[in-house]
């Protein structure tokens, strides 16, 4: 594959939503897609670019815990900021968050790590001055860097992500011997079920995208966003 | 508003001596805990809740330093009579229409954001989701807070307390009913209090120069928000809270918007351990088993790594 890089990214928690429990959120097994795009984003993007997520390594064991917070109930009125936008003052324009509580919990992953394999294509929107070698060079002098456009996270962001460029040449990190368990798809290969791929923000509506994940030897391939693997 | 060029990272230690440093709605109000290790755990919405209750404590009504996300202690219900007492602002007729008034066009979402932006110190920071119907935007803030978590594993000690009353008539009776004869105890109502002895937590904050760029998140700003982030417990006592004070706050500012170095290996440079006789001891080392537990903070002790720090980085301490 060409221009490919490799990301290892690991935080001790972790949410990536699952759309159909969102409202007490339980997080999939694993990193999505759509949550490793957005890793790779937050470091280097421009709209030349659109990257593809190719393969992800899991290299820590599938694990939860619960996390309950107070939360708002509602967002905030465009309406009504509109409004005030008009009148020229603020005086109702507030969320009372006592008046407002929602209690959730979030069913979180805890202690994880991923390789991302990922690489990019160049899109409609690239200019002259853009070529593959250029936005690769950009994206690997910040990851080596630690340098970020903003600090990437574990699907929300009080889960902060740290990253860390592997290089071509190094072998792949392999999660600890004791947890090549078939939890990770080793021995046998574990079906992760049907998985939030992206959203599509270009199509009306903004459809979610989804595909069968599964696990093997710890790897979850991820297909190709225009491959008949993901369900529009 | 010209937003800040540079990126922040930085490392908030805070204790809490006998006292509740954020109860979990799951446990009854215990104090959160990581169930697997027993570290204490204070989530980043806390933090974020401190820092708006100080930023509209010392600045209320400060132009552009208004609070979107309040706790309803707040007056403005005060506030609102009297802008409608006053010629301009008396009864708006528009006002009585709301929910019609969604934006239609991108330019329109946009006006409406960086209004907000604009006017709302915690929109600016840490950013807020706008939309009724027709979406009109979401601002990701600059800054971002990771849930705290303690040096040591924590105990969290439960304490019953009485009080010299009852609730209600009903519950009156009730205890009127026991077998108790005591007259002092007729109306005792029993509660319950958990606290943690002693737990000094760390939390890490980003702060992104290149979002700060799309809420106008500014100096001023920022020192407002390094300010709240020292002082923020000062103004937050409660019979709950015990004694909350932030210890240290670190800032390592990078000469540039994106930055120079990994933010995590920049956070592994201050080190927290335990202060054993003076001595700076891990608190992971097993020759610190048998020592007696940290019950205040100069039990511990903060070193910072300030050698072959990468270049265009700068560690400032704010406290």
């Amino acid at each position: 594959m060409p221009y490919g890089i490799r990301l290892l990214v690991s935080g001790e928690r972790a949410l990536f939503c699952r759309p159909e429990m969102k409202v007490e959120r339980v997080s999939y097994d694993v990193i999505t897609p759509s949550a490793a795009r957005g890793i790779l984003e937050a470091i280097h993007w421009k709209p030349a670019i659109r990257w593809i997520v190719d393969e992800i390594h899991v290299l820590k064991p599938i694990r939860f815990q619960s996390i309950r917070r107070n939360e708002v109930g509602h967002k905030a009125p465009a309406g009504k900021i509109k409004q005030a936008m008009n009148r020229g003052d603020l005086a109702d324009l507030q969320i009372l968050v006592d008046e407002d509580r929602q209690q959730r919990a979030a069913t979180v992953l805890v202690d994880v790590a991923y390789v991302i394999a990922a690489h990019f294509e160049l899109t409609e929107r690239a200019g002259p001055d853009d070529n593959e070698g250029k936005h690769l060079d950009i994206f690997n002098r910040r990851a080596e860097r630690g340098q970020c456009f903003h600090q990437p996270c574990l699907g929300t962001r009080e889960f902060d992500a740290r990253f860390e460029l592997l290089s071509p040449d190094a072998p792949p990190p392999t999660p600890h011997p004791d947890d090549r368990l078939p939890a990770l798809g080793f021995a046998t290969p574990r079906d992760l079920g049907f998985m939030l791929f992206d959203i599509d923000h270009a199509a009306p509506g903004r459809p979610s995208l989804f595909f069968r994940a599964a696990l093997q030897d710890g790897v979850m391939t991820v297909p190709h966003p225009f491959s008949p693997e993901v369900r529009r | 508003m010209t937003a800040i060029a540079n990126r922040y990272d930085f490392v908030l230690l805070f204790d809490v001596t006998r006292g509740n440093p954020n109860g979990d709605p799951d446990a009854g109000n215990m104090p959160r805990i990581d169930p697997e290790t027993n570290f204490g755990l204070v989530s980043d919405v806390s933090l974020k809740r401190k820092i708006r209750n100080y930023v509209e404590l010392a600045h209320r009504g400060e132009e552009g330093r208004h609070i979107y996300v309040q706790e309803s202690s707040i007056l403005n219900e005060q506030h609102r009579k009297a802008y409608k007492a006053v010629a301009p602002y008396k009864d708006d007729p528009k006002t009585d229409k709301a929910g019609k008034l969604n934006p239609r066009t991108d330019d329109e979402a946009h006006a409406l954001t960086a209004w907000m932006c604009a006017n709302f110190f915690d929109v600016r920071t840490f950013g807020a989701v706008m939309s009724t119907g027709i979406n009109c935007g979401q601002v990701r803030g600059p800054v971002q807070i990771a849930f705290a978590q303690s040096i040591e594993p924590i105990i969290a000690q439960e304490i019953s307390i009485t009080r010299m009353a009852a609730t209600n008539e009903a519950e009156k009776k009730q205890k009127a009913e026991g077998d108790d004869s005591v007259d002092r105890t007729d109306n005792r109502t029993m509660g319950r209090k958990h606290i943690v002895p002693y737990g000094l937590y760390r939390a890490h904050g980003f702060i992104s120069a290149k979002l700060a760029e799309r809420t106008g998140f500014d100096e001023g700003d920022l020192e407002l928000l390094f300010t709240a982030l020292a002082e923020m417990f000062e103004h937050d006592h409660s019979a709950a809270r015990g004694e909350m004070a932030s210890r240290k706050l670190i800032v390592f500012k990078h000469d540039t918007a994106l930055g120079k170095a990994s933010a995590h290996a920049l956070f592994e440079r201050v080190r927290v351990g335990r202060n054993i006789d003076g001595e700076f001891r891990d608190v992971e080392d097993r020759g610190i088993d048998n020592a007696p537990p940290a019950r205040k903070f100069t039990d511990y002790k903060v070193e910072i790594d300030r050698a072959n720090l990468p270049d265009g980085v700068e560690i400032i301490e704010r406290l």
